[in-house]
């Protein structure tokens, strides 16, 4: 019954009111954590994480440990409160998955062969969720990797794209995500446009395909220019209280 | 023990014999207190709870299910408290452990034993169907003192609790009420938790204090001042008069801690 419900008019309007290409409201704020060595608030959407980094730090147990490089262990966490129905707390295969996925990405942007026998722990932690949660953590992590001063040769940024109604569009919101055709999360790193985070489910021709992930790529890089100034905004506020 | 917390143990009992604290507090002061309400869409309540750095997240989850055997006539409350590894770089994943355990426990017991929520109100069909809440405490940042910040969020995450009763109108029975309504709830205890260094007690310890404490004390007192919860904590010993002073400072201290609460929760 509710998968006849329009998710999109032929004019192009979204159930809440976007357009095709535009994302939803993003809001990040760095360093909001007192004893995590870097961390990130990050709100997207109806969607709330929150990131702490600890780390370069001895990697335990010792057979983990890489004698040429740092490993990289994030965490994707979902609050029991975090869903419509409760979540039991602890890791279950989806969580698990999505934890290997964006540990893989962020691997590739940190300067891992600084630090031999070391890791780098990324938690993320899912407080409420409205589609797109992973993402949301990929991008909150890359904040939270910079202001705890992790070298990176770029700052990590995830989007999604998908098809609703036949239509491609940015970044699906909850009803979309449920009810839409295919779902493309991608994350890049924005500088050199390498992908890091790929994973594609529903249906897609080759063609719709190439336009989805060049419209996730344009998402990517709007959201990419929130966490810069999300970054240059903690360390503003630092100047000024210096200077004062 | 390794070297660190001996320096920091002098150096706060050393502050603690001039009458001093790290941060500048008295002993029986509490760390700035601050509690926002509403903040998970996804919960049917919750509340973000700061005392000082350390940050508590509490969301309130509710459905549908049958009562215990021996109590058919009331619902039922279940806690459960993470310590997630965001929180602190001694946390680590995995199922709760002990700590975690007598976090939700002690939260549990606060909630339960004082029958702030009126669990008989939240009975559909009597041994059959009744309200399931669910408090889940997620600790966000841990500076010291996890009894109070999670004991406060769960109440004021209760407080604003909307049942979801339009959401689960399918399996509510013929003729009973359809339209959400809030958790019926009765005035609350508010616990407040004071350690021991040396000879020294101290309310609203920060992570540092809180590591060399040698006791731990939690009271909770109800709007009458009258004491409705205590559970000691940790390898050493308080006198009669050391518990004396912890409940007087529970006393003061609760006073204020309740009108914290009810402005973060009557709006």
């Amino acid at each position: 019954m509710k998968s006849e419900i329009e998710l999109i008019t032929s004019e192009g309007k979204r159930l809440d009111g976007r357009g095709p290409e535009d994302i939803r409201k993003i809001k990040i704020e760095a360093g909001v954590l007192h004893r995590a060595d870097g961390s990130c608030s990050l709100e997207w959407g109806g969607n709330k994480v929150l990131v702490a980094v600890y780390g370069p730090r001895e990697a335990v147990p010792r057979h983990t440990q890489n004698p040429l490089r740092a490993i990289v262990q994030a965490r994707y966490n979902m609050a029991a409160f975090s869903v419509e129905d409760r979540k039991r707390p602890g890791p279950d295969r989806r969580s698990v998955e999505i934890s290997k996925v964006i540990s893989e990405a962020l691997e590739k942007v940190i300067l891992t062969e600084q630090f031999p026998r070391a890791t780098v722990n990324v938690e993320i932690e899912v407080l409420d969720a409205e589609a797109g949660t992973r993402c949301a953590g990929l991008t909150a992590a890359g904040v939270a990797l910079i202001d705890a001063g992790i070298p990176m040769r770029d700052i990590p940024v995830a989007c999604a794209a998908g098809k609703i109604g036949g239509q491609v569009v940015l970044d699906l919101g909850k009803e979309e995500d449920n009810f839409g055709d295919a779902d493309l999360p991608v994350a890049i790193s924005p500088r050199t446009g390498e992908v890091l985070l790929l994973q594609m489910d529903g249906h897609l021709t080759v063609d719709e395909f190439n336009q989805a992930f060049d419209l996730a790529v344009k998402g990517c890089h709007i959201v990419s220019e929130i966490q810069k100034k999300a970054i240059m905004h903690k360390y503003q506020a630092i100047a000024a209280e210096v200077q004062e | 023990m390794t070297i660190v917390p001996i320096i920091k143990r002098d150096y706060i009992t050393n502050l603690a014999e001039q009458g001093k604290r790290m941060d500048g507090r008295i002993f029986d002061q509490y760390r700035k207190i601050e509690i926002q309400t509403k903040v998970v869409n996804k919960a049917e309540g919750s509340a973000r709870v700061k005392i000082g750095n350390t940050q508590v997240l509490v969301g309130i989850k509710m459905g549908l299910g049958e009562p215990f055997p021996d109590t058919p006539n009331m619902g039922v409350l279940s806690t459960a408290a993470e310590l997630v590894p965001l929180a602190s770089p001694d946390f680590e994943s995995g199922p709760p452990r002990e700590d975690a355990i007598e976090l939700a426990r002690v939260v549990d017991r606060g909630v339960r034993e004082s029958k702030v929520v009126d669990v008989e109100k939240l009975v559909i069909t009597p041994g059959e169907l009744v309200w399931l809440v669910f408090i889940d405490i997620h600790v966000l940042d841990y500076d010291g003192n996890l009894f109070d910040a999670a004991s406060l969020g769960a109440l004021a995450a209760l407080s604003t609790t909307i049942v979801p009763a339009k959401r689960f109108e399918e399996q509510l029975p013929e003729g009973h009420k359809k339209e959400d309504f809030p958790l019926p709830m009765s005035e609350p205890p508010i616990s407040c938790t004071a350690v021991k260094i040396n000879d020294f007690v101290l309310f609203d310890a920060c992570f540092d204090e809180e590591v060399i404490a040698d006791a731990r004390l939690t009271v909770a007192t109800d709007h009458n001042g009258d004491i409705r919860a205590m559970q000691k904590g940790l390898s050493g010993s308080f006198t009669k008069e050391e518990i004396q002073k912890v409940i007087k400072g529970a006393l003061d201290n609760g006073k204020e801690i309740r009108k914290t609460l009810k402005e973060a929760t009557s709006s």
